[in-house]
């Protein structure tokens, strides 16, 4: 679920298809840099309707869903 | 103008935080005024910004704690919304020359004026960042730019707010979010009361006469508004540190 959420959010913001989005994409080759990436965690806590706050990189897509399933 | 804007300054109740308070509500801001003590003095400096047609609360928080100020933070978005700008006034003196200055008093200094105004950037940050805006004011200090005998501690934290202005300046500048200083001189408030204008520290001030907290909030109000300006420090000192 979250995995789904946060693929959504990129490819809204590169408008591109959420398909082309795996655990394995890294934010870099997205072009999504680490501010992006707290604006998406911004985001996610309304959906999830939980505060998380981000204290560690995440390099890729994976890295931020497991840090975020380990704090809900 | 400020129409609309939500700000939250720091150390509020008095002095400068005080007369930024009331300049931005003049100039139509909503306030948050953030106090560590004085209620009745917060409640005072409302009470003027109110007189403008704003919204203007005051929020008792030690801007020096860390989850204090984070529920400040959230409290204050709650109640208003959102927030545009951020003041970082709040600071304290405990002087003395550094042979005898105690460990505790340099502690105490670096934790409210340097680390309060990290933790308030800190929490109001991920707000900025979603907004796509914010414009950060930090209240340094000449001290902070030439040192000050007797002010180890002051003159540290206030060179380190220079220094985490220009870092949260090129960090946060592609969101567009500003963050510049302010080094105020001597400025006539309660943390300079012991200081005439016959002090001989006043004679070394270029235009003779120590400032008032209107001519820096004035500064305040300019870098609120400006959009083009970032990682600056603004000296209000009747050109003593030229």
């Amino acid at each position: 679920m979250v995995f789904e959420a946060i693929a959504k959010l990129i490819a809204e913001h590169n408008d591109c298809d959420v398909s082309e989005i795996t655990m394995d994409s890294s934010f870099a080759e997205l072009g999504i840099d680490s501010l992006d990436t707290v604006e998406m965690l911004m985001n996610l806590e309304e959906q999830l309707g939980k505060e998380i706050e981000l204290d560690e990189k995440v390099e890729t897509v994976g890295d931020l869903v497991r840090y975020i399933e380990a704090r809900l | 103008m400020l129409k609309g804007k939500i700000a939250v300054i720091t150390g509020g109740s008095r002095g400068i935080g005080a007369a930024i308070a009331v300049k931005f509500a003049s100039l139509g801001a909503d306030i948050a005024l953030i106090y560590s003590g004085n209620s009745k003095a917060a409640e005072e400096v409302c009470q003027a910004a109110l007189g403008y047609g704003v919204r203007a609360e005051a929020f008792q928080c030690d801007v020096a704690d860390f989850e204090a100020s984070k529920a400040a933070v959230a409290e204050i978005k709650n109640r208003f919304g959102k927030i545009d700008v951020l003041v970082n006034n709040a600071g304290i003196t405990r002087d003395g020359l550094i042979a005898m200055m105690k460990e505790a008093d340099f502690d105490e200094v670096i934790s409210v004026n340097l680390k309060g105004a990290f933790n308030m950037i800190k929490h109001c940050t991920p707000l900025f960042i979603k907004a796509k805006y914010g414009r950060i004011i930090n209240i340094s200090s000449v001290s902070g730019l030439m040192g000050n005998a007797g002010q180890a501690n002051y003159s540290a934290s206030k060179a380190g707010l220079i220094g985490l202005t220009k870092a949260v300046a090129k960090e946060l500048a592609a969101r567009n979010v500003t963050c510049n200083a302010i080094a105020p001189g001597f400025i006539q408030t309660d943390m300079t009361k012991s200081f005439g204008e016959d002090n001989p520290l006043v004679a070394a001030i270029p235009l003779k006469r120590m400032g008032r907290p209107e001519e820096v909030a004035e500064a305040a109000a300019f870098l609120a508004m400006s959009d083009y300006i970032t990682g600056e420090v603004i000296r209000v000192d009747g050109g003593l540190a030229m």
